[in-house]
């Protein structure tokens, strides 16, 4: 049985332009320390979906319209904020993009990075502390002892992301969401923090959900990929696999139009259009007028394509003018 | 001879009983017409500074810069102000840069009028439809508000209006850091191809290495207020000789078993 198996999730959002169809129908298993990436443009449901499974949609707009994601044999989707609150943060936890905005700007790290021991294992105020310098000590801080004291705009982009990603496994969570981690760096603090998240991932065998709209950085850490697009995960493969053997056409038309697969002075491939906008009710495929590379003109019209397995687990949208 | 040259150009920012910043410290550079120069470096190293002298928007400790053959920074305030329409930036983010409450034909109008005070009427509103089509903005959309247009709609309209004085140098500072993939790559090329058909020069600042190796015919990687290599951009990134230009290639992640 996987780790945490999320079936058909649908998050909708009701607003005043009509229901934002964010997450409509997506399924998605995780093993026991696997790295499954999620990647799509901004507005493709990917934050959402990681959002969902852990109550953090604001309900009302939002609604969970159907679904369930199952961990540990507990539907995170319908078990209750108080059942939740002992999960989130303990044996699910969550790194952001920007740690500037994730850490309390009035509060010492110790007093943050301390709270979930003290929430979660009801540790005492001196025993908390020496776990948190040691987990501080762990993800690369120097002087530990001095630096817990400090407050975050004392630290850099970098050694704050560090900060958080020492709060988020100090509770040896079985899973880590990891939404955008470093898309707020450098390259080389960037490299540093994917090193650390996938080293102390094979210490305590969390496994982590990789959420990213890079598919060079998702190319780096993760096992499998889901690469998502308006609302729905139109393919999934283990990651060699993906890119070396793209089927769907937006996959194809992504790796298409990165620079860093094309020659020098080579026109980069354009995908023509804008992303559709899910307050409209789609119908068919949803890439259907962006499609270029596959054969428009067979792309299904009535209903929206569903999964299916193409062999070795590559799964792909099954619409016949985006397959390939 | 190059058309803008930077010469020991050094720009220190004063600390209060310290030593001062040394954020340009001692850069030398020549671009020829119709070239991009790309200029990478981690936040921090100096290069938004650097572009930001050769702006004349921070006056340089030392150093000179020499644009067309003219010293720049040889001239007197209300000069600089005369010349500053020669140069234009776009900025990462689009949604920040362009005024909310002006519409595509307010912000263009000022732009183009700030080069020719005496354009109105008719040839105003061709002159800004031309500058729409060029950038490929839909001139129906003339009268909206930035509010009503996507990241990459916005960033073209910034980039027209960086066109739009004419400018003989347009740096771009991190264009399309803030963009989707499907949408950096409609930015590229329209840069691209801008710079070709206008015979632009370009300086092009971008911490992701393999958009700049794409558009940059050379790049400069800057580290601590210095150039520390600079070279033609394949060659650079095929075989990089400083040791710190190395360790950025080595940080950029790669897609595995490319097809």
């Amino acid at each position: 049985m996987p780790l945490l198996e999320v079936t058909d999730l649908k998050t909708h959002f009701h607003t005043r332009n009509g229901i934002v169809r964010a997450v409509d129908g997506v399924s998605f298993s995780l093993e026991k320390g696997q790295t499954v990436g999620i990647v799509g443009e901004s507005g493709s449901g990917k934050s959402v979906t990681c959002y969902s499974m852990l109550g953090l949609i604001p309900m009302p707009p939002g609604k969970i319209e159907g679904g369930s994601a199952i961990f540990d044999s507990i539907n995170l989707l319908n078990c209750g904020e108080k059942k939740l609150r002992q999960i989130r943060g303990k044996r699910i936890s969550m790194i952001f993009q920007d740690p500037m905005t994730s850490l309390n700007p009035y509060l010492r790290i110790a007093t943050q990075i301390t709270e979930p021991l003290h929430l979660h294992m009801g540790m005492s105020k001196n025993r908390a502390l020496k776990e948190a310098i040691r987990a501080l000590d762990e993800v690369g801080i120097p002087e530990p002892e001095t630096r817990i004291q400090m407050y975050p705009h004392e630290f850099s982009g970098g050694m704050r992301q560090r900060v958080m990603i020492a709060m988020a496994l100090i509770t040896k969570p079985e899973i880590l969401i990891a939404d955008e981690p470093t898309t707020a760096l450098d390259v080389t603090v960037q490299k540093q923090i994917l090193d650390l998240i996938k080293e102390r991932q094979r210490e305590l065998g969390t496994a982590v959900v990789f959420i990213t709209h890079d598919l060079a950085v998702i190319s780096e850490v993760c096992d499998e990929i889901n690469v998502m697009y308006a609302g729905n995960i139109v393919e999934r493969a283990e990651t060699g696999q993906l890119f070396k053997n793209p089927r769907h056409a937006y996959t194809r038309a992504l790796l298409k139009s990165i620079p860093a697969m094309h020659a020098k002075g080579d026109e980069l491939y354009t995908i023509p259009g804008l992303p559709p906008d899910v307050s409209q009710p789609i119908n068919g495929c949803a890439f259907r007028p962006r499609n270029e590379l596959g054969e428009r003109n067979k792309c299904l019209t009535d209903q929206r394509p569903k999964l299916k397995d193409t062999g070795a687990d590559h799964w792909v949208q099954d619409c016949p003018g985006c397959l390939a | 001879m190059s058309y803008l040259q930077l010469i020991d150009l050094k720009t220190h920012f004063p600390v209060k009983n310290s030593e001062p910043i040394r954020a340009v410290d001692g850069v030398s550079l020549e671009i020829q017409k119709g070239e991009i120069l790309g200029l990478v470096g981690e936040s921090g190293c100096g290069k938004s500074t650097l572009s930001r002298t050769v702006m004349q928007l921070i006056a340089p400790t030392g150093g000179r810069v020499i644009l067309n053959g003219e010293e720049l920074t040889s001239f007197n305030p209300s000069e600089v102000r005369r010349r500053r329409l020669d140069f234009q930036m776009i900025f990462q983010d689009p949604y920040a840069s362009l005024n909310p409450r002006m519409t595509v034909f307010s912000t263009l109008a000022e732009a183009l009028r700030t080069r020719q005070p005496e354009l109105k009427g008719t040839e105003l509103n061709q002159a800004i439809a031309e500058l729409m089509e060029r950038v490929g903005l839909d001139w129906r959309y003339i009268r909206n508000y930035p509010h009503e247009f996507s990241g990459g709609q916005r960033q073209r309209i910034a980039i027209a209006r960086a066109l739009a004085p004419q400018p003989k140098l347009v740096i771009a500072d991190e264009p399309v850091s803030a963009l989707d993939v499907s949408i950096q790559s409609q930015i590229l090329n329209l840069l691209k191809g801008l710079v070709a058909d206008l015979n632009l020069t370009m300086i092009f600042i971008s911490h992701d290495l393999s958009v700049v190796r794409y558009i940059a015919d050379r790049i400069a990687v800057m580290h601590f207020g210095k150039i520390v290599e600079l070279g033609e951009s394949e060659q650079l990134m095929e075989n990089p000789s400083h040791d710190y230009t190395k360790e950025l290639l080595a940080a950029i992640p790669r897609i595995r078993d490319r097809a």
